[in-house]
């Protein structure tokens, strides 16, 4: 579970990215967070990985602060997997070794750790590719190759940064059905996006920030009910300002 | 198998790798501190070869005691149970001068010359052999002769080994200070090499601190690179130092013979050999912990 409670992050150039944001995402979730650029979305992934710090209110994953204990911090990333915007693979490694590079970090035996690999590189439709380096890889094959590094540890949260940002129609269905397949067998799935769009059919629950502040609140599946587009006024709220 | 095993397992791979990746910038890398090590490691070589040469002079000390021209049988009597009761030394012998004189003719083959002389020129001696090896000791006993009477000159043949034993004692100060300087500057080598590698895998050391790794995992492949670096500098120091002596003692027998002596150098026993070695890997160790710690802290203080 993640909670959120009176979440502020204000930077030393003295901009507000986030201001007392009050949340919790429970286990087994898919929640997106959207909003326009400079909302905060980026912000609040990067304190529930621990990659920033908030400077005000408290964020706990599991119970544990991630702001806590340094050596801590480690072992709480080791139960996240963390998929980014600009994919951060290692471009002089193969494909497997830069799936691999998540159980080397666990001190996984080394033939235990291929099956893994292999595993999760079938899993992005990407085992054909397992000796390929990244740069001959397209846009959306690296960023399965990112999923895969992500999900091979067998993580129990999933946070995504614009999974599907610069990636055509197609490729951003392939990311969202990836995801959303790991929700289904309980994962907890946390998305930062700006395209609800290509996310309406993992039915996920919205998150709007405008401005560093909680916007708006809604539940995709209540599309199915008749309420168009529970998540459009959220995006007009972002584009208002 | 451990987790813990494996992990150190892997990090000697990823050595392992750095190392084939570019071998000839490695071996130069190793050569610089094996030079490094090796300046300071002969200097203590020369003073162990020299002090052990000058021990032996001690051993041997003499101490000749002249009688004066016109010393009598009686007085050299008196001497020789002076030096028989004395409790610093440990034998004497009694050279007359009759005796010295044809061993001159003997030894250097002048007998001629020394015929035409009008008189036998040479004194009546003893050759004292001192009882403690110790320069002090020798010296004590031979200023303590010099005044005896009839006693015109007391020399210590091994004088020039007190001279000498200074000399060491200042060339085993500055083999301690070069090997303090060398020794911060194969940390220096070490710390801006590693600081380099680290540079260069920043992008894989970012990633791998957000996928959940260590410090401690961070660190093992730099620690274990820094220490193979130094171990295989301290082998080549010795490597080094072993074909210095080798180059060394094809020259010594020569110069020695001119001497009438046997020199011979000695190298480093394996013992301090493995103590080089030991103390440069560990040298390269820290100097990695130190590159890698203060590399990770500005990339990230957290």
């Amino acid at each position: 579970m993640i909670e959120l409670d009176r979440v502020g992050k204000r930077y030393s150039t003295g901009f507000e990215a986030l201001k007392s944001i009050t949340l919790t995402i429970a286990d087994g979730e898919f929640a997106v967070i959207t909003g326009h650029s400079g909302a905060g979305k980026s912000t609040l992934l990067n304190l529930i990985a621990g990659i920033e710090l908030a400077t005000s209110g408290q964020v706990r994953v599991d119970g544990q602060d991630p702001a806590g204990s340094r050596s801590a911090l480690p072992l709480l990333r080791r139960r996240i997997g963390l998929i980014f915007q600009d994919h951060k693979l290692l471009h002089d490694r193969s494909v497997f070794d830069n799936v691999r590079l998540p159980l080397d970090i666990t001190g996984f035996a080394p033939r235990d750790g291929a099956k893994r690999v292999r595993a999760a590189l079938d899993k992005v439709g990407l085992l054909s590719r397992e000796r390929a380096l990244p740069v001959s890889l397209s846009g959306g094959e690296q960023q399965r190759l990112c999923i895969a590094r992500a999900i091979v540890h067998r993580p129990s949260l999933l946070l995504a940064d614009e999974p599907t940002a610069n990636l055509d129609m197609d490729y951003a269905q392939e990311i969202v059905e990836i995801l959303r397949s790991f929700n289904q067998v309980g994962v907890t799935v946390v998305v930062s996006t700006h395209d609800l769009v290509s996310l309406r059919m993992a039915r996920p629950r919205v998150i709007a920030l405008s401005r560093g502040m909680l916007a708006h609140e809604a539940d995709a599946r209540t599309e199915d009910t008749g309420q168009k587009g529970a998540y459009r006024p959220t995006l007009r709220r972002g584009d208002d300002r | 198998m451990t987790a813990w095993l494996i992990q150190h397992l892997r990090a000697i791979a990823l050595t392992g790798r750095q190392v084939a990746v570019a071998p000839l910038s490695y071996l130069f890398q190793v050569l610089v501190i094996g030079v490094t090590i090796a300046l300071p490691l002969l200097l203590y070589l020369t003073a162990q070869n020299l002090e052990r040469l000058a021990g032996q002079s001690q051993a041997d000390a003499r101490i000749a005691l002249y009688l004066a021209q016109d010393a009598s049988g009686k007085d050299a009597d008196l001497i020789a149970a002076r030096l028989a009761a004395h409790a610093a030394v440990a034998g004497h012998r009694f050279i007359s001068r009759e005796e010295a004189i044809r061993d001159l003719k003997r030894l250097h083959g002048i007998g001629d010359l020394i015929d035409a002389l009008p008189r036998n020129p040479l004194p009546d001696a003893f050759i004292v052999r001192a009882r403690s090896t110790r320069s002090a000791d020798i010296e004590a006993l031979r200023a303590e002769a010099a005044r005896w009477p009839k006693v015109a000159l007391a020399q210590l043949d091994s004088a020039w080994a007190a001279r000498l034993e200074a000399g060491l004692a200042l060339a085993r100060a500055l083999a301690a200070g070069l090997a303090a300087l060398l020794a911060a500057a194969l940390l220096a080598v070490t710390f801006n090499t590693i600081g380099l590698q680290v540079v260069n895998r920043r992008e894989e050391i970012e990633v791998s601190r957000l996928i959940g790794a260590t410090h401690g995992f961070i660190r093992r492949p730099f620690l274990y690179t820094g220490l193979l670096q130094g171990l295989l500098g301290g082998l080549a120091a010795c490597g080094l130092a072993a074909l210095c002596v080798l180059l060394v003692n094809r020259q010594l027998p020569a110069i020695g013979a001119l001497y009438s002596a046997d020199l011979m150098a000695r190298g480093l026993p394996l013992a301090d050999l493995a103590a080089v070695s030991l103390f440069s890997g560990l040298l390269g160790w820290l100097g990695a912990w130190l590159a890698v710690t203060r590399h990770l802290w500005r990339l990230n203080p957290r």
